[in-house]
């Protein structure tokens, strides 16, 4: 079918130069193309390196949001697990996604309140996704109870599966699982082990060491006798409530017999905590 | 080679299986045609990568029985084409010179010394094609273009360009006779 000359087309010497000119302008397409379209549909990915809290990031990503993050440098490791957990290719990025990394440095700027980027969740449960947006409501230097994503889903006996879901975040650090610890103030377990979710957490300005010192001594809440309002003790309000002030309370049965009001901000328990 | 009569059925069955054999299959067919109407390679690359995202969120829509049904060539080649036409009409009248195939200004005679001598030649025969073609209306050139250079059949261009098979071969055959005399023309010119 390749450039036959037509019935009427005489078979001239002309027709021929000129057939083989235009099919001589046939080019081949640039190396990039293929690349560069399987990953803006999200069939293969691209990382960088961010400066994460606690050291050295990898930021993965494709045309449909953030996919996945690891600590360090070591980039053979990463692309060698994406693939294991994804299926997909992962190369270096030329250079960063423009917007999406614009929207992940100013995530992790501490002075800034920033939308989040987009994330591909792909191939995690409707009931992952629930958790790991819950644990994006939780401020930057605050903590939250595995206890409290359940009941906030209202899943209350869900505990366990919240852990497992929040341990199978794809992208730990951007969505930050690091920010659910054990109702005692213990930092339980990390994807990327204890240690480096105290870092996170420390660097994020929650004290992780006291948070497990309180929670040793069995307090569980924080409460102002002037506003009779019980917080989790990492609560903006919490921390605002001056010490002549500060009640401590073990449970929300307990605060509520003293006739204290879970806070509207961080909603502790309403009762049995 | 440039068909393959299974794609559309494993398209059907596993698209994010099958997608890159369908972009490895056309990419020839998209960016050279893009290339064509858009007049740089910057721009025809960019063409060509959002011919091929369209074409995945379609494919990602369709039922399963049309993609099996479809036939994937033409209906590429006229997103590929309607995307460049959009470009070229977004643009300002060109700042910098055509270019040939390489990316190079059609300008621009005179090779790099260290080139081979072959390359060289080929690159100022398709600067000399792209030009003759480039001086084509846009309706002769689009169909002669996807007739005789990307050598679609008949009755694809038809499809690509929404046109009757006969209005296409009209515009085949002027444009051909155009570039023929054009042709002649040049060689008086330079005995």
């Amino acid at each position: 079918m390749m450039n036959r000359p037509d019935a009427h087309d005489s078979l001239d010497s002309g027709w021929r130069e000129l057939a083989e000119g235009l099919h001589g302008l046939r080019v081949d397409p640039p190396a990039g193309l293929r690349p560069a379209v399987l990953e803006r549909v999200g069939l293969a990915d691209v990382f960088w390196t961010v400066h994460g809290p606690a050291g050295p990031l990898l930021v993965a990503a494709n045309g449909r949001g953030i996919s996945a993050t690891a600590p360090g440098d070591d980039a053979a490791g990463f692309a060698e697990r994406f693939r294991a957990r994804f299926g997909r290719p992962l190369r270096a990025a030329e250079r960063p996604p423009g917007r999406l990394a614009a929207q992940v440095e100013r995530l992790l700027d501490p002075g800034r309140r920033a939308t989040p980027p987009r994330y591909d969740l792909r191939g995690t449960s409707e009931f992952e996704r629930a958790v790991l947006a819950k644990a994006q409501e939780i401020p930057r230097g605050q903590v939250r109870p595995y206890a409290w994503v359940a009941g906030e889903l209202g899943r209350p006996a869900a505990v366990r599966a919240v852990g497992a879901a929040l341990g199978r975040n794809p992208i730990p650090v951007l969505i930050p699982c690091h920010r659910v610890v054990g109702s005692d103030g213990r930092l339980t377990g990390y994807a990327w082990g204890v240690p480096y979710k105290r870092t996170l957490l420390a660097a994020e300005g929650a004290d992780p060491d006291q948070l497990e010192r309180l929670g040793r001594r069995g307090t569980r809440f924080f409460g102002s006798d002037t506003t009779r309002i019980y917080c989790y003790p990492t609560c903006a309000h919490a921390r605002r409530v001056s010490d002549p002030h500060l009640q401590r309370f073990g449970g929300a049965a307990e605060a509520a017999a003293a006739g204290y009001r879970p806070c509207r901000v961080c909603r502790p328990p309403a009762l049995a905590g | 080679m440039d068909t393959d009569p299974e794609l559309p059925a494993r398209l059907a069955r596993d698209l994010d299986g099958s997608f890159e054999a369908l972009v490895v299959l056309h990419q020839r067919l998209v960016f050279g045609l893009a290339l064509r109407v858009v007049g740089n390679r910057a721009d025809a690359e960019e063409v060509a990568q959002d011919t091929f995202e369209r074409a995945y969120h379609a494919l990602a829509g369709y039922e399963a029985e049309r993609v099996a049904a479809m036939r994937l060539r033409p209906w590429l080649a006229q997103i590929a084409l309607n995307l460049a036409r959009n470009r070229v009409r977004r643009r300002p009248p060109p700042a910098r010179p055509l270019e040939d195939g390489d990316g190079q200004p059609l300008a621009v005679a005179a090779p790099a010394a260290d080139e081979p001598p072959a390359l060289a030649e080929r690159r100022t025969e398709r600067d000399f094609w792209a030009g003759l073609l480039a001086g084509l209306p846009r309706g002769q050139r689009e169909a002669v273009v996807l007739r005789h250079v990307e050598g679609l059949p008949y009755a694809e261009v038809a499809e690509v360009l929404g046109r009757p098979v006969g209005t296409v071969k009209t515009h085949v055959h002027r444009g051909v006779r155009q570039l023929r005399e054009r042709l002649e023309a040049g060689k008086e010119r330079t005995p």
